[in-house]
């Protein structure tokens, strides 16, 4: 009996608590992210997203258990978490802006190389702006820098955060293309605030609620169901 | 039973302290001679003084989370204004602690009101330019009032006949206990009142004080100027207790370095934490060099006895073991050592 | 011009100093206090040194010298090794055991040495003067200035075209970043330490030549300078600190002689906190900890 609900899952998140602060901003976040397509991380703004990536990585003091293909990372250091495998587009692009698009992109590189044809083909402007300090380009050209940086490795998962936060609607379509061009390669744990997008890319949904985890389930459950969005979320659906 | 105790035990060290010069005891390589012996009673008076500055530097990093590198300057102002005073312009001495006091108050209220614009390590380094400024000041020595770098010797007929003279010591020795005691009463009552809440709070979380509707602005500058007269009283008694002059040592940033040793050793932002540092601190600086000039000490190998003649290395890796092993300083280890105790009394009673 | 070329090289003296404290600062967080007696033991190291070697004070310098280099870049990196990288997760603690090493390292040198200042070896045409735009300027200025022109140019170069010059000048703007790159970025902070204790040794051995003596107090006294250019110049950034070096040396210089001995030293802590008090963000790093 194979079918996709019993395909191993390729992270685990189990009981994930995190104190910022004086604040208790993750009470025991448990959720699997299934190995392949893109899986949407939901909820409303300060319920602990993007705490949630950035736990997995070891960015923030945690406890609980992270498994990553079988294999627990809890105790281990941020870099070599990511040299597991994991490429992550943080929130705020954190590009290095005094660095030029290639020193970027050669920062990134692991033991030497890269996929640079790939990146190249999906955002050529990279290449044709390669000796520009990444702090004078645009919001969208850093993003796709950013982008570009995960992908450079043979990664097999990425941790990507509002990669249309901010960003016009063209862009956004384009960063939606690249998304899902980076589903074919590596499974995607995607925050995303836009539900239009989350419409065309994602297989699965994790909704989080004040520091836990309340709905987790095929995409096309939740999406099509205006209330149960409404209630979880607080926005209409249909995107921005 | 604890708000007891509170109040008990500082009196009662006070008093034991204050019965010292009384008693003829003996302790040998702690102090060269007995208890109550001119030389034991003015080392011990050092070491109460320092207690007490130490304390002061802890109001301001321990309680208010202020790191500031340059606290020197105000001691040093309590050291020179007073010594200028009653030596170049012979002021009677009530008015030359007068004028010392203004000065020890007016010189904060401007420079801390500089200096808070800023927080964090820029606070720091402002303070320690200004503390610098002073340092070149006094070098510069205008109308040879400092005595630059020579220091400025006291004129001691200025001084009342009971703080003069060898067999005065205890006098001297009770002045430095009573400041002490002042630093300490003060700073309790600081801490306690409301307004001093609020600094412990601004030291945790200064984005919240302001969300209150509270301007830590006032409150820091507060501490700072408190924290400092009281550093310029201690400038004072310090001038007194040692007799021998106003020196620019005083003025310089390695000073300040050392309350912060003090500080850190005692354990900062305890109740007593300061004192304690800036008691055995002295203690061990002064006795030290004495030790390593000892019979005993002579006959050890090179290799051990050439870093022990420098007190500064001893107490220089002290510090840097206590950091490491028992960051809260010795205060700490009372409370560690309970922790302990009532963890395994858990243990036992499973 | 004799003032000037003298500004030029306390500048450089100080720019030495201050590299080092400019990029462990802006890397790592640290305010190494101990950077001062880097610097001491470095010149130490060197006088040493010398003092074993036969030959003119030319060979001894240039000997003792390369001695002195390597031990200031050993001490930093066993430092940051023992000492900084336990306790990377507490930076008060981490300033705070700088400060104690720093007490520690100058006890040492005291009680091995004593205080009295110990003669430099000095070779006979560095004490020479040379005369440009009828000025008689003493040799040693122009190797002082010429050394910290090419650590300047090394500097640069290094960080420009390395990988761990790339590292580290991404780990200045954002250290977490750098991090969540899969980077180990604690070699960098190894590397940045060995440099910076490099620099200050090699400071430590200019200010022998330019003072022709050693004493323990030289790495103190200068530190505070290098504090200062720091600042004014911004943590992380060479260029900036190499700016701002001359800046200070040249102010301390024309200060110190048209208005009076030890002005200059005033108008500087005043530049500071001028500095201070218009850009005080330009203190903290852009490092996310």
């Amino acid at each position: 009996m194979t079918s996709v609900a019993t395909a191993p899952n390729l992270i685990e998140v189990r009981d994930l608590h995190v104190h910022l602060g004086e604040s208790h901003v993750l009470q025991g976040v448990s959720f699997d992210v299934p190995e392949g397509g893109v899986t949407a991380l939901l909820g409303r703004n300060g319920v602990g997203k993007t705490t949630t990536l950035r736990a997995m990585l070891g960015l923030v003091p945690r406890r609980g258990a992270v498994t990553l293909a079988g294999s627990e990372t809890t105790r281990l250091a941020t870099h070599e978490i990511v040299r597991r495998g994991i490429g992550y587009v943080p929130e705020d692009r954190d590009v290095f802006a005094g660095l030029t698009v290639d020193e970027n992109l050669r920062l990134a590189e692991r033991n030497g190389a890269g996929r640079y044809e790939l990146v190249y083909e999906l955002f050529p402007e990279l290449r044709t702006r390669g000796g520009q300090r990444a702090g004078t380009l645009s919001g969208g050209q850093q993003q796709m820098v950013a982008i570009a940086r995960a992908l450079l490795n043979d990664n097999t998962v990425l941790l990507v955060d509002e990669p249309t936060k901010g960003l016009a609607p063209l862009l956004v379509t384009e960063v939606a293309a690249a998304l899902e061009r980076a589903a074919e390669l590596a499974t995607v744990l995607l925050v995303e605030q836009n539900l239009a997008v989350v419409e065309r890319v994602a297989r699965q949904v994790v909704v989080l609620d004040a520091g836990r985890v309340v709905h987790a389930g095929p995409a096309s459950g939740l999406l099509g169901d205006r209330t149960r969005i409404q209630a979880l979320l607080g926005v209409s659906g249909g995107g921005h | 039973m604890r708000r007891a105790a509170h109040l008990v035990v500082p009196l009662v060290l006070v008093g034991v302290l204050a019965l010292v010069p009384t008693l003829s005891l003996d302790l040998p390589f702690v102090f060269g001679g007995a208890l109550d012996s001119p030389g034991t009673l003015g080392l011990l008076a050092l070491c109460l003084v320092f207690a007490g500055v130490a304390l002061t530097y802890d109001l301001l990093f321990g309680y208010t989370g202020l790191l500031s590198f340059g606290h020197a300057l105000y001691f040093a102002i309590g050291v020179y204004v007073m010594a200028i005073s009653l030596t170049k312009w012979e002021f009677p001495l009530w008015q030359a602690f007068a004028l010392t006091a203004i000065v020890g108050i007016l010189v904060p209220v401007v420079l801390g009101a500089i200096s808070l614009r800023v927080g964090g390590i820029a606070f720091a380094m402002v303070t320690l330019a200004f503390a610098q400024a002073g340092q070149v000041l006094v070098q510069k020595n205008p109308d040879q009032l400092t005595g630059g770098e020579e220091g400025l010797g006291l004129n001691y007929e200025a001084l009342p006949d009971f703080f003069v003279g060898v067999l005065n010591a205890k006098y001297l020795y009770w002045l430095a206990l009573g400041y002490a005691a002042f630093v300490f009463v003060v700073v309790r009552l600081a801490v306690a009142s409301s307004p001093g809440h609020v600094l412990q709070a601004i030291r945790e979380n200064e984005r919240r004080v302001e969300v209150i509707g509270l301007r830590p602005f006032g409150f820091k500058l507060m501490a700072f100027v408190l924290a400092s007269f009281l550093a310029t009283v201690g400038g004072v008694v310090w001038l007194i207790v040692l007799g021998t002059g106003a020196s620019p040592q005083v003025t310089t940033a390695s000073f300040t370095l050392t309350l912060l040793v003090m500080v850190v050793i005692g354990g900062a932002g305890t109740r007593y934490g300061a004192l304690l540092g800036g008691f055995l601190y002295t203690l061990l600086d002064q006795r030290l060099g004495a030790l390593a000039g000892s019979a005993q000490v002579q006959d050890l190998p090179n290799v051990i006895r050439t870093p022990l003649s420098e007190p500064l290395f001893i107490l220089g890796t002290l510090f840097i073991l206590l950091v490491f092993f028992v960051p809260g300083g010795l205060a700490s280890l009372g409370r560690r050592v309970r922790l302990r105790r009532r963890q395994a009394g858990l243990q036992g009673a499973r | 011009m004799l003032l000037t070329i003298t500004g030029l090289g306390l500048g450089a003296m100080y720019f030495l100093i201050a590299s080092g404290l400019s990029l462990i600062y802006g890397l790592m967080g640290v305010l190494n206090f101990a950077h001062g007696a880097f610097l001491t033991v470095g010149a130490y190291a060197t006088w040493w040194v010398s003092t074993h070697v036969g030959g003119g004070p030319g060979t001894q310098l240039l000997v003792g010298a390369l001695a002195g280099i390597a031990v200031g870049a050993v001490l930093a990196a066993l430092v940051e090794l023992v000492l900084i990288r336990p306790l990377y997760r507490r930076p008060i603690e981490q300033v705070l055991v700088t400060v104690g090493l720093a007490l520690v390292l100058t006890a040492l040198v005291e009680a091995i040495w004593g205080f009295d200042a110990r003669p430099f070896p000095v070779p006979p045409w560095l004490i020479d003067t040379t005369t440009i735009f009828g000025a008689n300027i003493p040799n040693d200025r122009f190797l002082e200035i010429g050394v910290a022109a090419a650590v300047l140019v090394g500097l640069t170069a290094f960080l420009r075209y390395t990988r761990y010059g790339l590292i580290i000048r991404a780990g200045v703007e954002n250290r977490a970043m750098v991090t969540a790159l899969g980077i180990d970025v604690r070699k960098a902070f190894t590397l940045v330490f060995a440099l910076g204790g490099m620099a200050a040794a090699l400071a430590g051995i200019l200010s022998g030549v330019y003072y022709g003596v050693v004493e323990p107090s030289r790495g103190t006294s200068l530190l505070i300078f290098a504090f200062i250019v720091v600042v004014i110049g911004g943590f992380g950034s060479i260029g900036g600190t190499a700016v701002a070096a001359v800046v200070v040396g040249l102010i301390q210089q024309y200060a110190n002689y048209y208005a009076s001995s030890g002005l200059g030293d005033l108008a500087v802590v005043l530049l500071l906190a001028i500095v201070l008090l218009l850009r005080p963000e330009g203190l903290s790093p852009k490092v996310a900890h």
